[in-house]
């Protein structure tokens, strides 16, 4: 059994079926990987898993209880954090802004009034976030107003602030799309950095091979919304079936 | 101080210094010179100042925070006078039971109003709330006549019970004894100041909302209102529900709006619905952009600056033109004045509207950022001409928010 269990998804928009009948499982402290060609439904997938998307069949559970129907910030607090395709992070705010929101979230829930006590007051939230950006070295741009950094910085910056709030599941959409050579290999050393340090479970959505091979423990390849194989990435690698769905290649 | 940064401190002491000596700042010009016109030192423009500075800090808390642009706020105005002005009907006329029920009762309509119309953001927010404001004011103009007394607008009559009125208090709103209307007229030499006690009361009032304001800013609940504002996906991805954050800033903004209206109704006991129309809304959300939207001290400014135009500018008409260019020869007279004339007076309007389109297209941060911009500017220029550090921060009078 694992942390997230989806079974039987389905998906219709229209007459287009963008998921068919999915099966996955992602066990506890791994790194999944879900890799397929435009258009098989990755990020169908992921919207079904945060609660943007309600899948027209089947069911989602994480941890044993169904995902289905909650809200996005229900399915957060449950411990499970999305990171976007373009960074969404609060770009009007500084850096440390921006940790320190899901700090308060992680310390007050969803909702907590909190009118009168100064921000600077709160020196648990303060000492959280400067933790975490230490962590991802990102606290001598503390002070730096979040739209002026670097795609990449932006990235990590989103990563932070997904990461403070302790996630069981971070779920990371296209988590190098768009990015420089040596900003993705930035990217991959911090998530391998960050799997050492926290029992975190990943799931991630990619399509440069370099970031899958390097990352996953575990690899499912979707195609036309079902998943073809699931295996581990040695034997993902020369998977006469994989080859066919990327490169369009005859079967031998 | 009172748990502010430096910086706020020293801005709520400029304001509060300002509000205090109100009286002088804004009388600047003796008695019956020529430009006593431009004088706005009198009780009731100063109390418009601050009542419409309460009304502008409160809107800014919704607008300036969350960007959800209201465009209703005005109807929480008229609740607030209304509520007022019944209490002095029912109970008599110390101001404390009417503003009180001012702010309850424009608390719980923005609650209701608040709670339909966050469903939607962006423009249609904006419609819903006007859609609200103007079904008040037409409401309080027809069909709830017994309550608002229609067009006439409501105010005390001589067989209202007035339970609470006895015989040795004033027949006109005062606060245990001390009336609003009291007026304290000093002379120096060819000026003359007014110290009226409404005006102090609301100035007093004003800077207690505005303390509220800074604490609001610069609590967690502010941070998140910002948060509000930047991005709602992210907001709901890091477990957070915005939904109550920004009902909660739209009921504070209400009640602030409902003050304001009890205020309003304490110093003239009559409320009618014009209060209500939109554009007493339009007018709000002018006083908050011309300000700077999201600064502390901007709707305050920008209240200060309509009401000012509103005014002055609308009392200057053409004999006083007259009297200002009878230097010029006159066909030069009649010249200048044709092309002024259009500006001022009851052309009031048209120099509002021309500022308040050079304030939003050079400066949309308002004239917040226009102070920012001049203090910079001094700044740099103090430091190329090699002067110390300590000079270039004493000309710093503008503060950042």
């Amino acid at each position: 059994m694992g942390i997230l269990e989806i079974k039987n998804v389905g998906k219709r928009f229209g007459g287009l079926q963008a998921l068919g009948d999915v099966n996955l499982s992602v066990a506890e402290n791994t790194v999944h990987a879900i890799i397929g060609p435009n258009g098989a439904g990755k990020s169908t997938l992921l919207n079904c898993l945060v609660g943007k998307l309600i899948p027209d069949t089947g069911s989602v559970t994480f941890q044993g209880q169904s995902l289905l129907g909650r809200k996005p910030y229900e399915i957060n607090q449950m411990g499970v954090s999305r990171v976007f395709q373009t960074p969404e992070i609060f770009s009007d705010l500084t850096v440390f802004e921006n940790v320190m929101i899901p700090c308060f979230a992680h310390r007050d829930g969803a909702y907590k009034l909190n009118g009168i006590n100064p921000v600077r007051s709160q020196n648990d939230i303060k000492e959280m976030a400067e933790a975490i950006l230490n962590d991802v070295n990102m606290i001598d741009k503390r002070n730096m107003v979040a739209s002026s950094m670097s795609r990449g910085d932006k990235r990590r910056l989103e990563m932070a602030m997904c990461l403070v709030q302790e996630p069981k599941l971070l779920l990371l959409d296209e988590p190098t799309a768009g990015m420089a050579r040596a900003d993705t290999n930035n990217t991959i050393d911090l998530l391998k950095e960050i799997k050492e340090k926290r029992d975190i479970t990943m799931a991630i959505i990619e399509h440069d091979m370099h970031v899958v091979f390097s990352l996953a423990e575990r690899i499912t390849v979707l195609a036309q919304g079902t998943p073809l194989v699931e295996d581990t990435p040695e034997n993902i690698k020369g998977h006469p079936k994989v080859r066919e769905a990327y490169l369009g290649e005859a079967q031998v | 101080m009172l748990g502010l940064e430096k910086k706020d401190t020293s801005l709520l002491i400029i304001v509060a210094i300002l509000t205090m000596f109100a009286p002088f700042i804004l009388n600047p010009f003796p008695e019956g010179s020529a430009l006593a016109q431009f004088n706005a030192g009198y009780p009731d423009l100063m109390q418009r100042f601050v009542i419409f500075g309460i009304f502008a800090i409160g809107f800014n808390i919704l607008f300036g925070l969350t960007g959800y642009l209201s465009f209703g706020h005005a109807a929480f105005l008229g609740i607030g006078s209304y509520s007022a002005v019944w209490m002095f009907k029912l109970l008599g006329y110390n101001i404390i039971p009417g503003i009180v029920l001012s702010v309850i009762t424009s608390g719980l309509f923005a609650l209701l109003i608040g709670y339909i119309s966050l469903r939607r953001s962006g423009i249609y927010f904006s419609i819903l709330t006007l859609a609200f404001a103007q079904m008040s004011f037409a409401l309080a103009y027809s069909v709830l006549t017994p309550l608002t007394n229609g067009e006439t607008g409501l105010q005390v009559y001589n067989s209202d019970p007035q339970y609470f009125h006895s015989e040795n208090m004033p027949n006109i709103p005062h606060l245990f004894g001390a009336k609003m209307q009291g007026t304290y007229s000093l002379e120096m030499g060819p000026w003359s100041f007014d110290f009226n006690t409404g005006y102090y009361l609301c100035a007093i009032i004003m800077l207690g909302m505005f303390y509220l304001a800074i604490r609001i800013f610069r609590s967690p609940f502010g941070l998140m209102l910002k948060a509000i504002k930047t991005n709602q996906t992210r907001m709901n991805y890091t477990g957070l529900n915005p939904r109550p954050y920004t009902l909660a800033a739209f009921v504070i903004s209400g009640m602030y709006a409902g003050l304001a209206g009890g205020l309003m109704a304490s110093m003239d006991p009559l409320a009618g619905a014009e209060r209500m129309q939109w554009t007493a809304s339009g007018e709000v959300v002018l006083m908050t952009i011309l300000g700077g939207a999201g600064t502390l001290i901007g709707p305050v400014l920008g209240a200060g600056f309509i009401k000012y135009f509103e005014n002055i500018f609308s009392k200057i008409n053409d004999t006083v033109l007259h009297q200002w260019f009878a230097f010029l020869p006159d066909g030069m007279e009649n010249f200048v004045i044709t092309i002024i004339h259009p500006f001022v007076g009851k052309g009031w309007h048209l120099t509002l509207g021309l500022l308040f389109m050079a304030v939003v297209i050079f400066l949309p941060g308002g004239l917040v950022e226009g102070g920012q911009r001049i203090t910079a500017a001094l700044r740099r220029r103090a430091g190329r001409s090699g002067r110390s550090g300590d000079d270039a921060s004493s000309t710093d009078t503008t503060p950042a928010e």
